[in-house]
């Protein structure tokens, strides 16, 4: 029998970069997230299908999200609970601004100590910064073992997962043990859908930030009968984290330069369908081994 | 990343239509749900968020999976193995993500694992799943027979067959056999009291009965030994845990492939007994066939929407002597009198929605308590809206879903009439929907009793009281003459008092009385948002021209001119 698990999937809100218009980014090179519009990270979507599953799979088991990011990051709290968390926690400060991946994988370890999970879930990288670093710096700075590219998390039993890694030549079974982060590809199972009795249950759910930010709180009322419409907040000191590690003062990466890279697309070659350009192809892929 | 809610504006538009507020507060009653079911509104604002909130749910759904699907399912279709239906991949894909988004059960209750939902948003979904996969809409549709257990059935069966649905538990409604398509009343289907087994068995065949293999199966079967018409017919549900009906064969059909129509064999299969022995066909299934119709009138919004988003695009893109083909006349006529079309659709399937919305609520109300004066009548009027719309809306709807099918086709030109583009299937799918559910001349024969007692004059000039925007003053004044043209073909045809010659000119007066209406709901919604001013315009500019060709023929068509059309039941052919 496994006991309950408390499982904790990182997640973040980044701008849909792959919509990008002209304005994207601005003069500094940072990206100009006022003009794109805030999506749910998509590898961070297969990390919750993973978590959601782990929790099917042993009854009694919760998910939670963590996210760190402006007030407006609860939506990311809020679309786990139409697909099936538990709750999570905005994790905001002003005081986080400006994190590179090392003060955020600090930040978010803090934060993780705090809530004291038994397996980290998170996406593989951000399609902002495109890094995979946090999920295993988060893993380092908690000291467990971590299991990247994993694509299934295939059971849990006596506190060993065994996942499947999806790596360039094929896939790996591993087992791991627990407390662990696995960090999810993209190439795992699609994010279960919105859950209609969910969504209606939930969708008055706000952190506090947010309500005071209401000009006329019309659901009050409810939001006092039903603590689970509140999402958790949790400030720098509520972790907590030492100052000097957090935002600019903890982050080592300084952006000297963008460039922009245009690809260009030279060395189209033109092939008939007949049976010797075909055969030419296939001599050459084989020669440079893209195939065989 | 596709969302044919998010995308569709005028769905959106006729979702905020004033009669919701009604409509919502006699389905939720006071809200009372909320205190036992955390997902229901606690006020009339919080239950229009959780519809638009779950029909971008759906709307999503449809974009992302059930559109994409739609060609594989169309080249695919169902397969039967071992007596058994089995989906398409594609059909599998598409049913299991309506089940994990838990909107199976739409329409019922909250006891029953319903999100009771009123018919309108209900209705949209099934308008939405028609423009991703019109076949598709079928499966998801027959939720409808839920809706007459919801009405008929016993409580324990409630309990019993209610409860399955939020689980993505399908419905099948068993009526047609071999020889009883459109006459109902001819149905052999035996059911026997099984004075051992304490069960009825039902045992014979049942013909085109779509998802045939359903879990759950509304069975019309003839219960009283030694009648032969329809009052001895009773309405039977059977559950497919039981394994006692095969499906002998699947249609291989012209459209709608993905949706399996099933020939199916009965042998002892154990059935419960719906509602009272007897009311089979004269109650229950008048009732399955109303909200039937009501659907196949949302499958054609679903499909003139797709043909006629399919028409614009390819117009744009497509160029012929230099220029896009959008910018010759003979294009952008045909689009525009589309796009009309489109919206008098929607119009008149949500206007009907509407009316039957309320008396279905006040008709649930009734159940638990007695109806005052006052709301017995407004059930009564609503009820005898619903009625006269509801088969004007599937004549109208289902032929419009036809013509626009056929004018996107035109507008593909060569490449139209090729696998390569969806307007090939969405042209095969638009056909069924004039035929099943009734034909259109069957419609014709039940809408026409809205003619000859007024109904829909009544309702004409009830519309005739909406003072429209001021530069639409002439539109009314056009719809006021075409309704004094409207009632004299109608007075001109009941002056020949004959049965015979009302059928004849039947279609023609009913066809009067839609363009009327739907140009009607067409202006009052221009007048509240300049969208939809040009297609009121072209609407009823063609609908005068169309309903004055009817007047003409009625008014110098003489008695003895039916022998013409008589003449030729006398010719055959080898």
């Amino acid at each position: 029998m496994n006991k309950p698990l408390k499982i904790l999937v990182l997640a973040k809100q980044v701008p849909d970069t792959r919509n990008v218009g002209k304005d994207a980014m601005k003069e500094d090179g940072t990206i100009n997230r006022a003009a794109l519009p805030a999506i749910f990270n998509p590898e961070d979507l297969n990390a919750l299908e993973q978590a959601l599953r782990l929790k099917d799979s042993i009854p009694g088991s919760t998910v939670e999200i963590l996210t760190m990011g402006p007030t407006r990051a609860a939506e990311i709290v809020r679309e786990g609970l139409f697909r099936g968390t538990d709750g999570g926690y905005v994790l905001s400060d002003r005081k986080f601004a400006g994190s590179d991946t090392l003060a955020t994988s600090y930040a978010l370890s803090c934060a993780v100590k705090t809530i004291n999970p038994d397996v980290i879930i998170a996406g593989r990288q951000a399609i902002d910064g495109d890094t995979a670093q946090v999920g295993p710096q988060v893993a380092e700075k908690m000291n467990w073992p971590q299991v990247t590219y994993a694509e299934e998390i295939v059971s849990c039993e006596d506190n060993v997962l065994t996942i499947v890694r999806r790596l360039e030549h094929g896939i790996e079974t591993v087992t791991c043990p627990m407390p662990a982060v696995v960090t999810v590809n993209g190439s795992a199972a699609e994010c279960r859908p919105r859950h209609a009795k969910l969504l209606m249950k939930y969708k008055h759910a706000m952190s506090k930030t947010e309500v005071a930010e209401l000009e006329n709180d019309t659901y009050k009322e409810l939001r006092e009968q039903r603590p689970y419409l509140v999402i958790n907040e949790l400030t720098a000191a509520d972790v907590p984290a030492d100052e000097n590690e957090l935002g600019l003062l903890g982050s080592p990466t300084k952006v000297k330069k963008i460039d922009n890279v245009v690809f260009q697309a030279k060395e189209a070659k033109r092939l008939s369908s007949s049976l010797e350009d075909i055969d030419s192809l296939m001599q050459e892929l084989i020669s440079n081994h893209t195939l065989g | 990343m596709a969302n044919f809610f998010l995308d569709n504006k005028d769905l959106q538009y006729q979702l905020r239509h004033p009669l919701m507020r009604k409509i919502v507060e006699l389905k939720e009653r006071g809200f009372e749900d909320k205190d036992k079911f955390d997902y229901a509104p606690v006020n009339f604002e919080d239950a229009m968020e959780n519809y638009e909130k779950v029909l971008e749910i759906v709307g999503g759904i449809c974009g992302d999976v059930l559109a994409p699907n739609a060609e594989s399912v169309d080249h695919e279709g169902p397969h039967v193995v071992d007596d058994h239906v089995i989906y398409a991949e594609g059909t599998q894909r598409n049913h299991q993500a309506l089940i994990d988004a838990g909107v199976y059960g739409i329409a019922l209750p909250r006891q029953y694992g319903g999100l009771n939902f009123p018919m309108v948003p209900y209705v949209m979904t099934c308008d939405l799943i028609s423009r991703a996969d019109a076949g598709f809409a079928n499966i998801w549709g027959l939720q409808d027979c839920a809706e007459t257990l919801n009405e008929f059935a016993s409580e324990e069966q409630k309990q019993e067959f209610l409860t399955q649905i939020q689980y993505g538990k399908t419905c099948a409604m068993d009526l047609t056999e071999p020889d009883a398509g459109s006459d109902l009343q001819k149905v052999m289907l035996r059911a026997t009291w099984d004075e051992e087994k304490g069960t009825w068995l039902l045992n014979g065949v049942k013909r085109f009965i779509t998802n045939g293999d359903g879990d759950i199966s509304l069975v019309l079967a003839r219960s009283e030994d030694g009648t032969s018409d329809g009052r001895g017919l009773s309405m039977f549900v059977y559950d497919r845990k039981h394994m006692a009906v095969k499906v002998r064969r699947i249609e291989n059909k012209l459209g709608i492939k993905g949706s399996p129509t099933c020939e199916l064999v009965f042998t002892n299969a154990p059935a419960q007994l719906v509602g009272a022995r007897k009311m089979g066909l004269i109650k229950y299934v008048m009732s399955l066939m109303n909200s039937a119709r009501l659907g196949i009138g949302a499958q054609s919004a679903g499909v003139c929407e797709a043909a006629y988003r399919e028409a614009l695009k390819y117009a744009h893109e497509r160029e012929q002597f230099g220029h896009p083909i959008i910018e010759f006349p003979a294009m952008y006529e045909m689009l525009t009198n589309m796009k009309a079309k489109v919206y008098a659709t929607r119009a008149l399937l949500y206007e009907t929605t509407r009316f039957v919305d309320v008396y279905k609520a006040y008709a649930h109300i009734s159940n638990d308590r007695k109806l005052t004066p006052e709301e017995k009548d407004e059930m009564k009027q609503y009820q005898k809206l619903a009625d006269g719309y509801t088969p004007l809306l599937k004549l109208m709807s289902s032929e419009y879903s036809n013509s626009l099918a056929y004018d996107s086709l035109q507008i593909h030109g060569g490449s139209g009439f090729m696998k390569d583009y969806p307007i090939e299937r969405i042209y095969r799918d638009a056909r069924i929907t004039t035929i099943y559910e009734g034909t259109s001349q069957l419609q014709v024969v039940a809408a026409i009793k809205a003619v000859t007692t007024g109904l829909f004059a009544a309702q004409m000039q009830e519309y005739e009281k909406n003072a429209p925007k001021a530069e639409m003053q002439h539109l009314m004044d056009t719809l006021i003459q075409m309704r004094e043209q409207y009632q004299q073909a109608v007075e001109a045809v009941q002056a020949l008092n004959d049965g015979k010659l009302l059928d004849f000119h039947a279609r023609r007066l009913v066809e009067m009385a839609g363009h009327i209406i739907m140009g009607h709901l067409l202006l009052h919604q221009a007048s509240e948002v300049d969208e939809y001013a040009i297609s009121a315009e072209t609407y009823i500019k063609e609908g005068k021209t169309l309903n004055t060709a009817r007047w003409e023929y009625i008014r110098d068509f003489k008695p003895e001119h039916i022998n013409m059309f008589e003449y030729i039941k006398g010719e055959f052919t080898e």
